[in-house]
């Protein structure tokens, strides 16, 4: 893997930052976009503008063609079964509100569990805690270890014959441990229940195979692998879709109305997956994603993962020659994504951030979005977040590691 | 008349228990938000040039050259206010 020549496909590691050449270690919130995902937006919108899938004329036919083919360039990316299983939501947070809403009303009442870990990001707490109000389900929360990795023992114990849905992080956005999602599947369905996989972390930094993770929906974004933003996808089971109600209403996701005097409307739904796509989807950001899929692709996701850990193992080995740096979550890198979450001793996390930043070092501060695993689990008021990509080196680790240094004199 | 609005750009509060407020400021009314802050507060400690440790009346915070500010113990947006009016004004 050429990381120079991969640095000459993103414009914006040109950049100087307070006079400081950029780096850019947040990249678990969001990546940067190379040349070939700009160009292909670019494109759409220079020669191929035009709504999806009603019109005959030439350019919706072109549009269509293009948004349809990077359905399926996704589908293969996870190795789902078909298209038709891929639906095209804002992000992974629409996506699991999707399994939440359109599943979880339908699937869910009163005496039902859903059983989520204590790791989750919001994303995958909140739209859950929403629903057991309006349905009356009890949501049980599976403990993580003091070292952030997670208890498969009591996660396991805490499945019954009410459990219908667990829920989990391939990959943790704070601590960047990889969970057993297989493991948790096996379990979920020895007991009659779904497996939903939040993969925002996993998906764009190793391969996965929703066929050989048994996974019943996984939701992922665009924008954490170098695809544009307000693009994401929510993938189920064929099965499953067919069952479930559509999630929002409107244009597209419908195959008739019809309305009759005395009667009202009827109507009929659209196939999978257009079903859950209401409106005009985003068409050049499913473009845009599959440019960045090719992209990974090229790579390889086996050598996109090799990087990360080399370069997560270097940081750590580094940042742990700085006396006041504390880095907290699991060491075993067999197990971990290119995350290091870490603590300054006697310094905010948002005064890291901020110092960082005068030297043109862009990390993440604060909860990172899950507040239950910083209170209850690692004991933390906040923390700093370095997470590094395929365009990141040893040498930007090197002068993050320096300033880390200068940060302690303080 | 300069008011708070031409020197803030945004404030936003941060994520985290700590609840602190961070300040930016424009970019172009940066450098003039900066010499008058550092004209009125009191520098307890200035760090490689571009960091200011800084106490103005009750309150400590720190000052960067890049244009933010972080602001610690401030109840609301009101006794910011306040308090930025007295240091940029």
């Amino acid at each position: 893997m050429d990381v120079q020549a991969i640095r000459q496909d993103f414009p914006i590691l040109k950049r100087i930052i307070n006079s400081n050449p950029l780096i850019y270690f947040d990249n678990a919130a969001t990546t940067q976009k190379p040349r070939q995902v700009i160009d292909a937006i670019r494109n759409f919108y220079e020669n191929h503008n035009a709504n999806v899938h009603r019109a005959v004329h030439t350019l919706s036919l072109e549009a269509t063609d293009l948004y349809e083919k990077s359905r399926e360039k996704i589908s293969k990316f996870i190795n789902a079964k078909e298209s038709s299983e891929i639906v095209f939501v804002r992000g992974t947070t629409e996506a699991i509100n999707l399994a939440a809403y359109s599943w979880g009303l339908s699937n869910l009442g009163k005496g039902d569990e859903v059983l989520i870990s204590l790791m989750e990001h919001h994303s995958n707490i909140v739209p859950w805690e929403i629903t057991s109000k309006l349905k009356g389900f009890t949501i049980k929360y599976a403990n993580v270890k003091a070292d952030g990795t997670m208890d498969y023992d009591d996660f396991e114990s805490k499945f019954s014959k009410k459990t219908r849905i667990a829920c989990l992080s391939h990959v943790s956005n704070v601590t960047g441990i990889i969970n057993d999602v297989k493991r948790i599947a096996k379990a979920a369905h020895d007991n009659g229940a779904l497996m939903l996989v939040d993969g925002a972390q996993s998906v764009p930094h190793l391969a996965v195979d929703v066929q050989n993770l048994d996974m019943d929906f996984l939701a992922f974004s665009g924008h954490k692998m170098l695809g544009p933003t307000g693009i994401g996808v929510f993938y189920g089971k064929k099965e499953l879709l067919e069952k479930m109600q559509p999630f929002q209403g409107g244009g597209e996701m419908i195959k008739e109305v019809a309305f009759s005097q005395g009667k009202g409307c009827s109507i009929i739904w659209n196939d999978l997956p257009w079903k859950f796509e209401a409106g005009t989807p985003n068409i050049c950001g499913a473009i845009g994603l599959a440019e960045a899929v090719k992209y990974l692709q090229g790579i390889g996701m086996d050598n996109v993962q090799s990087h990360e850990k080399d370069l997560t193992k270097y940081a750590v080995g580094h940042m742990q020659e700085c006396t006041k740096v504390t880095i907290h979550g699991p060491s075993d890198f067999s197990k971990k994504c290119g995350i290091v979450p870490f603590s300054v001793k006697d310094l905010s996390s948002h005064d890291v951030a901020l110092i960082c930043d005068n030297y043109g070092i862009m990390i993440r501060s604060g909860y990172h979005c899950a507040q239950p695993l910083h209170q209850v689990i690692l004991k933390l008021n906040s923390s700093d977040r370095a997470s590094f990509y395929i365009y990141n080196t040893r040498e930007e680790v090197d002068r993050f590691v320096e300033v880390l240094k200068e940060i302690e004199q303080l | 008349m300069p008011t708070i609005e031409d020197y803030v750009a945004r404030v936003e509060g941060t994520c985290g228990a700590e609840k602190d407020v961070i300040v930016v400021f424009k970019y172009d009314r940066k450098d003039e938000a900066i010499a008058n802050i550092l004209k009125k507060a009191k520098i307890t400690n200035k760090i490689a040039g571009i960091i200011f440790e800084l106490t103005f009346e009750n309150f400590s915070f720190r000052l960067y050259t890049s244009g933010k500010a972080i602001f610690r113990s401030v109840k609301n947006r009101e006794e910011l206010n306040d308090l930025l009016a007295k240091l940029l004004l």
